[in-house]
């Protein structure tokens, strides 16, 4: 029993401190690697706050930087959303890409962005958020008035996609027919990227997130439960209509959060949970949580490093790199779930 | 008088839409209760309702005096558990896990658990012989060990009322008969109550206190066991037309087969009642005697037969039972005998055999030869 506990707990150890220092060399790379080239002392530098290189400077702290943080913190985010609405509907692959709640958002913060620029020629951060929000609610409360009327787990996921591809629609009509101005803009960010992040920005991000994902790990004791099914839970003293709403509104702030500032981001919250949880080899709320938000920064940290660097100086979305990534470990979970029946 | 748990005119059903209405249940202390009834007749909706998992329609439960009404989520938790029919599907979770989930009301804001915790989780293990599986994914055990180690978790959270839907539904009956020991077992040595519904009519009769009879729109009847396993009881319960109900064995047999018997089984002392079922089996009407009323095979000859001769129990077979055993005889062109020797008191079968032999009668040994 002890041994047990112990072999546990290093497991646990060995997997924080591996993907710590992943962690930290993903960073290091994200903020020297790139179209111009810094070597680590000029990096190391700039940093350090004694750049002598003007441009340099820049490209580090008003571009990189920047960037990279939205990375580390939208990722963790989605990953922590992912999680969430699969607690929620107990369904593995669910996520707001998948379910369709990021292009309700995507669809509300277009319409937003589209009027806010054509009458005062910029958007406040928090305005974005806002609009996001009300999109994943709306599209989240289509996905429960299906989920509450069919049972299966597939057609909760096609219907998501439905919902998905009716908004993405809507949303490509309405940049069809924008302003130019905004196209460029609109166009960049409607198919996913962390570029052009700004430092007000990653301020709200940072705030907004952490509020967020503080209440998801204060929520872990009764995530744990939910997981023994609604009814288990019930039993045990959870209040669970409060907590269903607790969840849909965190994993809808979470995913307006990241829509709102890189746009719709495939994958990362079906993926990064399945993997944290196959690494831990265990699902409990209070370890797997912090390893999520840890897991989704590395691999939204990863999966922008190589759409920035593999075809420089072209940039690729990012969503086309995280769906190349992610889809083929989805695919994987799903075949080894079938496998055990 | 008031009693640790009873309800007043509890009324229960989905969407405020009342399906029993009046129930009236009142249990001591360390009592089973066990819910029959046919399937779809409420049992589950009852003991969900008992657990608030459903709005009562109207009506009040009441657990030691108070009402349940008034306790919070976490105050009921330490209350009533449950061992649920659905099956849980759980991901990466290893039987201790699940177990422990029970100790979730005396945990802190995180779910923690403190050294106490885990002694519990291990008692409550031991007690149900799950404590070797305690490292094994839940996923991967048998039904039977499931069942026990979800009853583990039922127990650790250390309830006053264990309440159970169709516990033995997925179990053999080796696992049946270990799990409800194991609630007889919490019933007397920890003073748990228990409320469940059960399939098994055989095991209700022999485990439970008291019985609940579900069907229909009012609870017809409540009692201990002794008053509702009666003959006529559960058969009107169940609206058994095909079979028959037998208390004293608490078993079901089925339908008699119909006609005038040109059969008769000559039998007695438990020789006859598999010869009865392999006559039901091939759909042959029979007669049979003579037997005594305390003999084991008139209890299945009054379910299977159409005639029975029998004489009271412990007396002599009578000069006048006799002559009309013989007449229906004489009135078959078949006889079973069961018997191979005779005593004292059942002399007559075998002159009621030297007569079936003279008058020519095909003579078998038994329904197998058929």
């Amino acid at each position: 029993m002890e041994k047990q506990t112990n072999d546990y707990q290093l497991r646990y150890l060995i997997c924080l401190v591996l993907l710590l220092a992943l962690f930290l060399l993903l960073v290091f790379l994200n903020i020297n690697h790139g179209s111009v080239q810094l070597s680590l002392r000029e990096t190391m530098a700039i940093l350090l706050g004694h750049g002598m290189d003007d441009t340099g400077n820049a490209i580090i702290w008003e571009i990189r930087l920047p960037r990279m943080l939205a990375s580390i913190i939208l990722g963790g985010a989605l990953a922590l959303a992912g999680f969430l609405l699969q607690t929620f509907f107990n369904n593995p692959i669910a996520d707001p890409y998948v379910l369709g709640i990021s292009s309700g958002a995507k669809l509300v913060v277009a319409i937003v962005m589209i009027l806010a620029l054509s009458r005062w020629r910029s958007v406040t951060s928090s305005l974005l958020i806002a609009a996001a929000f009300a999109g994943s609610m709306v599209a989240t409360g289509f996905v429960l008035l299906v989920a509450r009327k069919v049972r299966r787990s597939s057609t909760l996921i096609v219907s998501g996609m439905m919902i998905g591809y009716i908004c993405s629609a809507v949303t490509d009509f309405i940049i069809t027919f924008a302003d130019d101005a905004s196209i460029v803009n609109l166009h960049n960010w409607s198919r996913g990227s962390f570029s052009g992040t700004a430092w007000p920005d990653i301020r709200v991000m940072a705030l907004v997130v952490a509020v967020a994902a503080i209440l998801v790990f204060l929520l872990a004791k009764p995530i744990g439960a939910y997981q023994m099914g609604e009814n288990y839970a019930q039993n045990m003293g959870v209040n669970i209509r409060l907590f269903r709403v607790l969840l849909v509104l965190l994993s809808s702030v979470l995913c307006a959060c990241v829509t709102a500032f890189a746009g719709p981001i495939s994958f990362v919250g079906v993926a990064v949970p399945h993997l944290v949880k196959s690494l831990l080899r265990t699902a409990k709320p209070l370890l797997v949580i912090p390893v999520c938000f840890l897991g989704g920064a590395i691999f939204c940290l990863g999966c922008d490093l190589l759409a920035r660097t593999l075809f420089a100086p072209t940039e690729l979305s990012i969503s086309s790199v995280t769906a190349l990534i992610g889809a083929p470990v989805v695919i994987r979970m799903l075949l080894k779930r079938k496998a055990r029946g | 008088m008031t009693y640790f748990f009873h309800t007043e005119h509890l009324t229960v059903g989905y969407d405020g839409k009342a399906l029993i209405r009046d129930i009236e249940i009142s249990l001591e202390q360390g009592s089973i209760l066990t819910l029959i009834g046919p399937n779809g007749s409420g049992k589950s909706t009852i003991l969900k309702t008992i657990t608030r998992q459903l709005e009562p329609v109207c009506g009040t439960v009441y657990l030691s005096g108070r009402n349940l009404d008034t306790m919070h989520g976490k105050e009921l938790s330490r209350q009533i558990s449950v061992v649920l029919t659905e099956r849980l599907r759980t991901e990466l979770m290893s039987c201790q896990d699940v177990v422990a989930t029970g100790r979730y009301p005396y945990t802190g804001m995180l779910g923690i658990l403190s050294a106490e915790d885990k002694k519990q989780v291990q008692q409550a293990m031991e007690l149900v012989h799950v404590w070797p599986l305690r490292n094994r994914d839940f996923g991967a055990i048998s039904d039977g060990q499931r069942q026990r180690v979800l009853l583990a978790r039922a127990i650790c959270q250390q309830p006053q009322i264990i309440i159970l839907d169709e516990p033995t539904s997925f179990l053999d009956v080796r696992y049946e008969l270990e799990l409800l020991n194991l609630l007889r077992v919490l019933t007397e040595e920890q003073g748990i109550t228990v409320i469940m519904s059960l399939h098994e009519l055989d095991m209700a009769q022999k485990i439970s206190d008291l019985v609940l009879c579900v069907k229909g729109e009012y609870i017809t009847h409540f009692g201990p066991p002794a008053e509702i396993f009666r003959k006529e009881l559960i058969q009107d319960l169940f609206d058994l037309e095909n079979g028959s109900y037998n208390p004293l064995f608490g078993s079901f047999e089925m339908a008699r087969p119909i006609g005038e018997p040109h059969l008769f089984v000559i039998a007695g002392g438990g020789s006859g009642a598999a010869e009865y079922r392999l006559l039901q089996k091939k759909r042959i009407p029979f007669a049979t005697g003579i037997l005594h009323e305390n003999d084991i095979d008139y209890q299945v000859a009054n379910d299977l037969a159409n005639a029975v001769f029998a004489a009271g129990s412990f007396e002599r077979i009578g000069e006048k039972l006799y002559h009309r055993a013989l007449q229906q005889l004489l009135r078959c062109d078949t006889v079973i005998n069961c018997l191979r020797s005779y005593g004292e008191f059942n002399l007559e079968n075998k002159k009621l055999y030297e007569q079936a032999a003279a008058a020519g009668l095909r003579c078998l040994e038994s329904a197998s030869l058929l």
